[in-house]
């Protein structure tokens, strides 16, 4: 690349390029006499990123080039990053959030690029103090990263990003400060009182708020300390003393029976004699006890119906055992957890009488309220008795709306992630004809014959291995052998014994059928009869396996049928759903994979083999996924297949497959066939290679 | 040439084959701290000639309670620990060449069987399937075990008693336990002992203070809860006592603890570094 810097009407024209401006009316003179300015290198990047963009919408892309040479020159090395932060939040939630998005990144990259510093992405911490966090006690906590760092008692917001430190190790204790002290405040009762009254005292509620988060964070170090000393001492080195006039406070707050109340008491004193400015301390996050009390009304609310549903079950159920000379029971034993004020405080035995799930509501009605509420402790009695209902049904109704998982998508433009892109649902496999099975075994009738004899001979079984060092059976033969090597003076072989060694096959195949629209005709009659014969021979072998097949319809609607589960045998219900397989919509790949890889994952098998059968390269509706990317996605997908210790092979009847399968499966993971009518034929015996 | 080598080399064959004696009899107490009736249900079972099954997480102390009750019935102990390739000749015993003549060598069952020994198969699901009915019959009211190579039946004197241990929390539908065979025992629960007794344990077997015990203790919870979120399984008592025995020795806590729980527990970075950040959280 030459060094020469575009001029404006170039930059125009390269723009006008990758956006398709003419089309939709729009000038880039605005950017391009911006972007002029910049050196060669950073132009290039912020066309290459407009174009990125662009593939996924003509608004992102447009968005991404007006406001790239706005702020390209501050944002410097960093452009990527912003680019990406805006592609994310684009995905989230839309063209808004992105613009949003983009301008708060370069914000808090004006601000923090005054020094500069190493800092520390949250996505890079993630995983880690998620981890962390889970471990800690108290109910758990979901992370998710937002503007600025609080949390509402069920979800925890950290900072995109921390550059207050000099260094990365610096800023990542300072990560896990905050979120420390976050999590303090859901587990040592920060919301337990209505700080109300004293807030509306205050004639600034900012500052009002930000005291409190002061106030709690020295109760709440204290808090940590008896627990964890260790990261109190972390979190100590990241405030430093507190300021003198604090200090008094301070050690007031750390005593053991301080609770929130104290807090504000130390507030309405500070507000009595004229608070000064709020102290900032880069290690405590804001407090918003409005929201945080919202959401943990909501969950009492939500839990009390949970443990009193579970005691009025047990009531129930011990009247009817006839257990009159103990009507108390149930009550009694969750009275006796009332009393626990910590949590902590080996619950087991007392609420020991409730389900699972009943339990952890209780605990964590123990953490909101120091006690069960009285009155869940007196079930209404056996007359208002019920079926557990309610939170299951209401789970039921959901399910056909929601997806049953999300799976991460593979941007190769990007070089990353697309989180939680795609939707996948498992929909109930269709049945299809019975007679057509039954036709297909009589036409096939001598190919199935030769097949299961063939593979018979494969079956794993004992196979007594002979001569050997050791094993539990004598080799009569060796021995005789040995003997008559000795008495004519040769040095007989000490290889004495016959090994029964039982050779498994320890295989798991999961067979993962294209259904796209590209099927339909032939190519699917084919699909389906390769079923029929593979399946005859697989029982013959004995190996476990399963059939799934896939489609869909934008990332929104990833399908996944089941046509024989692991655990379904080969009856005939299996076979109707394999005659079901008919031909619909596209074929994501990436995700497909991904879902059933995981299927296969749970197999207790030495082995684990995916079998692909296609018809052509991944595909999608929109022109995003064909090509390129949905290539890259699979591969990464099927890399990561590998990762699990899962071998992958593709039988496709795609003529140009050789293009691009080597790329996906690897030089020797796949076969071609040339036409469809021979699939069935030859389908087995490429198992038998593939697997002997 | 040397014609007397061959019989030689047969006879170091079988004393390679010839476990010195599979039987141990313990001299002094090993250190069990009872959490709940274990003891008593144990005895009992002992006294009633019933098979006990021992289910629980790794390094819970399973293998130390049945050591604790060979000694208090003053029974010798014979250990198996089952692996997948573990053969029906492997427990029972098998034929062995010495000379020109065949041996008979008892295997840890047999020999456990004549001797009225406790017989303890550890992870009795690792083993192969056909393996497991061998003790079929040692676990009903024939409580005897037949050799059908060597032509015998052995009846299990009084003392014999059979326990076999399995780990529930390998969620695999191939390493569980056929209804046929569970149905035969009786089964104990084994969790990890309450932060207390825990405590004790690790400051006893470790030989840390009881505060250093307590927040090895505590550490150990924490990994637990991170079972199913990037675990598969917290840190056992066995982990704890190795990491306060490393404490014992010298070694700072945190790379005490880094080396004897944080390692063996993950290979993942992530978890393996929130593993780190929980023990420098607690020391």
């Amino acid at each position: 690349m030459s060094e020469r810097k575009l001029f404006a009407h170039e930059l125009e024209a390269r723009l006008d390029e990758v956006l398709l401006l003419s089309l939709r009316q729009r000038s880039a003179e605005g950017p391009a006499a911006l972007l002029e300015a910049l050196p060669r290198a950073m132009q290039e990047r912020v066309l290459h990123w407009a174009g990125v963009a662009a593939q996924t919408s003509d608004d992102l892309g447009w968005l991404i080039a007006s406001l790239a040479a706005e702020q390209a020159a501050g944002l410097g090395p960093r452009l990527d990053d912003w680019v990406r932060a805006g592609l994310d939040a684009y995905d989230r939630s839309g063209l808004a959030a992105t613009r949003r998005a983009l301008n708060e990144f370069a914000e808090a990259h004006r601000t923090s690029s005054r020094h500069s510093r190493e800092g520390i992405a949250f996505t890079a911490i993630e995983g880690r103090l998620s981890r962390f966090l889970h471990a800690l006690d108290g109910r758990p906590l979901k992370l998710v990263s937002g503007p600025r760092a609080w949390t509402d008692s069920e979800t925890l917001w950290l900072p995109e990003r921390l550059e207050v430190a000099a260094d990365a190790p610096g800023n990542r204790r300072l990560y896990k400060g905050i979120a420390a002290l976050l999590w303090a405040q859901t587990r040592f009762g920060s919301f337990n009182i209505d700080p109300e009254p004293e807030l509306e005292r205050w004639p600034d509620r900012e500052a009002a708020l930000a005291w409190m988060a002061v106030f709690e964070a020295m109760r709440l170090e204290a808090c940590i300390a008896r627990e964890l000393p260790g990261l109190a001492l972390e979190i100590a080195g990241l405030r430093g003393p507190w300021p003198p006039e604090l200090a008094a406070a301070a050690d007031k707050l750390a005593q053991a029976q301080a609770t929130a109340a104290d807090s504000l008491a130390c507030m309405a004193e500070i507000r009595t004699v004229g608070a000064g400015d709020t102290p900032t301390f880069p290690h405590i996050g804001a407090i918003d006890p409005i929201a945080a009390r919202r959401v943990r009304a909501a969950r009492i609310a939500r839990e009390l119906a949970v443990v009193r549903r579970a005691l009025n079950v047990i009531a129930a159920t011990d009247t009817k055992a006839g257990a009159a000379d103990n009507p108390d029971y149930p009550p009694l034993a969750a009275e006796a957890g009332m009393q626990a004020v910590d949590p902590q405080a080996d619950l087991q035995g007392d609420l020991s009488a409730l389900p699972p799930a009943a339990r952890e509501a209780a605990k964590s009605l123990i953490q909101d309220l120091g006690e069960i509420p009285p009155e869940a402790l007196h079930p209404a009695g056996p007359g208002a008795w019920q079926p557990v209902a309610g939170v299951e049904e209401s789970g039921v109704v959901s399910v056909t709306t929601r997806p049953d998982a999300f799976y991460d998508e593979w941007d190769y433009r990007r070089g990353s992630w697309r989180h939680g892109w795609c939707h996948l649902y498992e929909m109930k496999a269709p049945v299809g004809d019975h007679d057509w099975v039954d036709e297909v075994r009589t036409r096939h009738a001598h190919l199935i014959r030769s097949i299961r004899r063939r593979f018979e001979a494969l079956r794993g079984e004992d196979k007594p291995q002979r001569r050997q060092f050791d094993g539990e059976e004598i080799d009569l033969d060796a021995q005789v052998e040995a003997r008559a090597d000795r008495k004519s003076g040769a040095e007989p072989s000490p290889r004495l014994f016959i090994h029964r060694r039982r050779i498994e096959r320890s295989l798991a195949v999961m067979f993962m059928v294209d259904m796209s629209g590209s099927t339909k005709g032939w190519v699917n009659d084919a699909e389906r009869e390769s079923l029929v014969l593979l399946c005859e021979a697989i029982e013959a072998l004995g190996d476990s396996y399963a059939i799934y097949g896939f489609s869909g319809w934008t990332r929104t609607h990833c399908d996944i049928y089941p046509v024989k589960r692991f655990a379904d045998r080969y009856d005939a219900a299996t076979r109707g759903r394999i005659a079901g397989i008919e031909a619909r919509d596209y074929t994501r790949m990436g995700v497909a994979v991904r879902h059933l890889s995981g299927l296969l994952v749970r197999q207790n098998t030495r082995h684990k083999l995916l079998v692909t059968l296609s018809d052509g390269r991944p595909d999608d509706y929109g022109d995003e996924y064909r090509g390129r990317y949905g290539i890259e996605d699979t591969r990464r997908a099927l890399l990561e297949a590998r990762e699990k210790g899962i071998r992958s092979y593709c039988v496709t009847i795609d003529r140009h497959g050789a293009d691009y399968l080597p790329q996906l499966y690897g030089p020797a993971h796949y076969s071609v066939i040339d036409d469809a009518k021979k699939l069935p034929q030859k389908i087995a015996e490429i198992y038998r290679k593939l697997t002997g | 040439m040397n014609t007397a080598n061959p019989t030689r080399r047969a006879d170091v064959r079988a004393e390679l084959h010839a476990p010195a004696t599979p039987l141990v009899r313990l001299a002094s107490e090993p250190y069990y701290h009872a959490t709940g009736d274990e003891l008593a249900v144990f005895e009992a079972a002992a006294r009633s000639c019933l098979p006990v099954m021992l289910k629980g997480p790794t390094g819970c102390g399973k293998t130390r309670f049945v050591e604790h009750m060979a000694w208090r019935l003053k029974r010798p102990l014979v250990t198996v620990a089952c692996h997948d390739d573990l053969t029906t000749a492997d427990l029972v015993g098998r034929y062995l060449i010495v000379g020109d003549e065949t041996v008979w060598m008892d295997g840890p069952l047999a020999a456990a069987v004549r001797a009225g020994a406790i017989c303890y198969l550890d992870e009795i699901v690792e083993a192969r399937k056909d393996t497991t009915v061998v003790i079929h019959p040692l676990t009903d009211s024939r409580r005897a075990l037949p050799v059908e190579k060597h032509g015998e039946y052995i009846e299990a004197p009084h003392d014999f008693m059979l326990v076999i241990s399995y780990n529930p929390g390998y969620q695999s539908v191939l390493k569980e336990m056929k209804p046929s065979t569970r149905q035969r025992f009786v089964a104990l629960d084994f969790d990890y002992p309450d932060a207390e007794a825990e405590a004790r344990i690790v400051a006893h077997e470790g030989g840390v203070d009881a505060a250093t015990a307590a927040k090895l203790v505590k550490l150990g919870g924490l990994t637990r809860k991170l079972k199913g979120a990037g675990l598969d399984e917290g840190a056992g008592t066995r982990l704890l006592v190795h990491a306060a025995q490393l404490i014992a020795s010298g070694m700072a806590p945190e790379i005490a603890c880094i080396a004897a729980i944080a390692r063996p527990l993950a290979d993942e970075a992530d978890t393996r570094d929130a593993l780190d950040d929980l023990i420098r959280a607690v020391f």
